[in-house]
């Protein structure tokens, strides 16, 4: 069997403190992603989501621990460009037209022009922006800035792609709309999602298991096989009672931790 | 800009400005000024009608040294803070050089430069145009190349991009305003420190020595219209640097 996309083991991070032991961000954390499989994170606000998702990238280093990425060490996968990420802020460069950022990937890594074009058209098709081609981010809505960052990730075709809270800044409609484009495009592309969320029906909709987390030190206190099998995500299944037994068992897995820390997580 | 808006902050200047020169004419004719006082704003500007000429050719002459001036000073206050960026020892050696230049009165130096490189060329009106716009400039820019933000920083992480790749597509257009606002500042201290260098000495020709010659010669109304053709020439540099800042710049702050 091919390596996982993502292998977690005893993975710890303190972020040290001028004085006193640190924040134990993360502490005994282990997790496997299978290549193609979507796995949310969920759990209140400081319990070292974000985290966990910059040690994948390599965007941090963890002070103790295995992690490894599609069988590489986290730094060689970042290298090779294994993944494509979204942040919590839409970080879009404001010097840029849309179209510039989201093809931004594909300069800095010297793609022809023709192939950018055919992509960044695609790409706009997807997140409904293309009448907004030229326009700059202080031009458009923080949603919109939001699916410019999306579709900014999906550029180079990732074979993992590292979301965090990727659709907060989402009005439900377009919430639900990118989600189900987002359950489509990693059908097509088979890629593997990490993928942070609040939110607890999108969760569940999205994925194949729930990873549910609790803070100070931030670990995983469930994980939640929801199990649908794939072709089973669709508007229908919003309305299904399999994705309401999914939602009900990661709400108790949340509240099975102490009461205080199911704060900040959203119950819609 | 719009033209309602600039027609507002165009419009209420002009108008205060007009209402303070007829006021101005008024008095001065009212109760019989002398000029070496204060001339009329009519005589002044039939001095300047009569020398525009001579004014032209100053403002050109004067104009020519602050630019050369601005842009040593630009390149080397840009070049300095880059390297001062990317090697931070250079920039703690620096820092007492910045202060101290800072706090100097740079057009002091203009006789000690005039002995140096001899008195019959501008070398040392354009070297102290540079190195008034040094500091500002430098400052400036190492201030915007700081200015990066996580994120972005986090992104061409990401996208392992080559520290020349960050540079180019994030840190210079990060830097990019703060650069300009720098020019800015910078353009009317310019035209000053090459102007006011002109009073201790080098050839003739500039702004600066036409004014006081004239005034040496008791010609007080034609001191003066070099004095607008000064302020034209500040104003000129000025008004050039901020259209660059704003047309350059117009989407970099989110
Ligand atoms: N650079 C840092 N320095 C020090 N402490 C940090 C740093 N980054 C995160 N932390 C701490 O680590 C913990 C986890 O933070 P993290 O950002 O991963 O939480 P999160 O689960 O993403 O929260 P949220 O849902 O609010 O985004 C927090 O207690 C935070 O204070
Ligand atoms: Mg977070």
């Amino acid at each position: 069997m091919s390596s996982p996309a993502v292998h977690v083991a005893g993975l710890e991070r303190v972020f040290p403190a001028r004085r006193g032991p640190g924040v134990t961000a993360l502490a005994g954390v282990d997790l496997d992603v299978a290549p193609g499989e979507f796995v949310s994170l969920i759990g209140p606000s400081g319990c070292g989501k974000s985290t966990l998702l910059r040690l994948i990238a390599d965007l941090d280093t963890p002070t103790a621990g295995t992690l490894e990425v599609f069988g590489k060490t986290a730094r060689q996968a970042r290298r090779d460009q294994d993944y494509g990420i979204a942040f919590q802020q839409a970080g879009l460069l404001p010097w840029l037209t849309v179209t510039g950022n989201i093809e931004l990937p594909l300069t800095l890594h010297k793609i022809g022009r023709r192939e950018r074009q055919t992509k960044v058209a695609e790409l706009l098709e997807l997140i409904g922006l293309t009448d907004f081609a030229g326009s700059y981010p202080d031009q458009l809505s923080g949603g919109m800035q939001q699916r410019v960052a999306i579709a900014r990730a999906l550029a180079e075709s990732p074979r993992l792609l590292l979301m965090d809270e990727p659709f907060g800044a989402l009005d439900e409609m377009t919430r639900e709309r990118m989600q189900n484009e987002l359950v489509r495009i990693c059908a097509e592309t088979r890629a593997a999602v990490v993928f942070v969320t609040h939110s607890i029906p999108e969760a569940v909709f999205l994925s194949d298991r729930v990873v549910v987390m609790s803070p100070r030190p931030g670990r995983i206190v469930d994980v939640v096989d929801v199990a649908l099998r794939p072709g089973e995500r669709d508007e229908a299944l919003r309305e299904d009672a399999t994705f309401f037994a999914g939602v009900a068992r990661v709400r108790e897995a949340l509240h099975g931790t102490s009461v205080p820390s199911a704060r900040g997580v959203e119950h819609r | 800009m719009s033209g309602v808006p600039a027609a507002r902050t165009l419009g209420a200047p002009l108008v205060f400005g007009l209402a303070f020169l007829g006021l101005w004419q008024l008095l001065v004719v009212a109760l019989a000024i002398d000029p070496f006082i204060v001339p009329a704003p009519s005589a002044i500007a039939g001095q300047l009608l009569d020398h525009l000429d001579t004014v032209t050719a100053g403002a050109l002459r004067t104009g020519a040294n602050a630019l050369v001036g601005l842009v040593v000073g630009a390149v080397i206050g840009v070049v300095g803070a880059l390297l001062a960026n990317a090697v931070p020892v250079l920039d703690s050696l620096a820092a007492p050089v910045v202060a101290a230049l800072s706090v100097m009165p740079i057009v002091a130096l203009a006789p000690v430069l005039y002995t140096m490189y001899g008195a019959d060329v501008d070398t040392a009106r354009q070297l102290v145009a540079a190195l008034a716009v040094l500091i500002p400039i430098y400052v400036n820019t190492l201030r915007g190349l700081r200015q990066v933000r996580p994120v972005h920083r986090d992104l061409m992480r990401a996208y392992a991009a080559t520290p020349r790749q960050q540079q180019l597509a994030v840190t210079l257009p990060t830097a990019a305003p703060y650069v300009f606002t720098g020019l800015r500042v910078a353009s009317s201290l310019a035209v000053i420190s090459a102007l006011v260098a002109e009073y201790f000495g080098g050839p003739v020709g500039g702004l600066g020595k036409s004014i006081t010659s004239a005034a040496a010669s008791s010609n007080y109304p034609l001191a003066w219209a070099y004095v607008v053709g000064s302020i034209l020439l500040g104003l000129a540099f000025y008004v050039v640097a901020l259209a660059l800042e704003s047309g350059l710049t117009r989407h970099r702050r989110p």
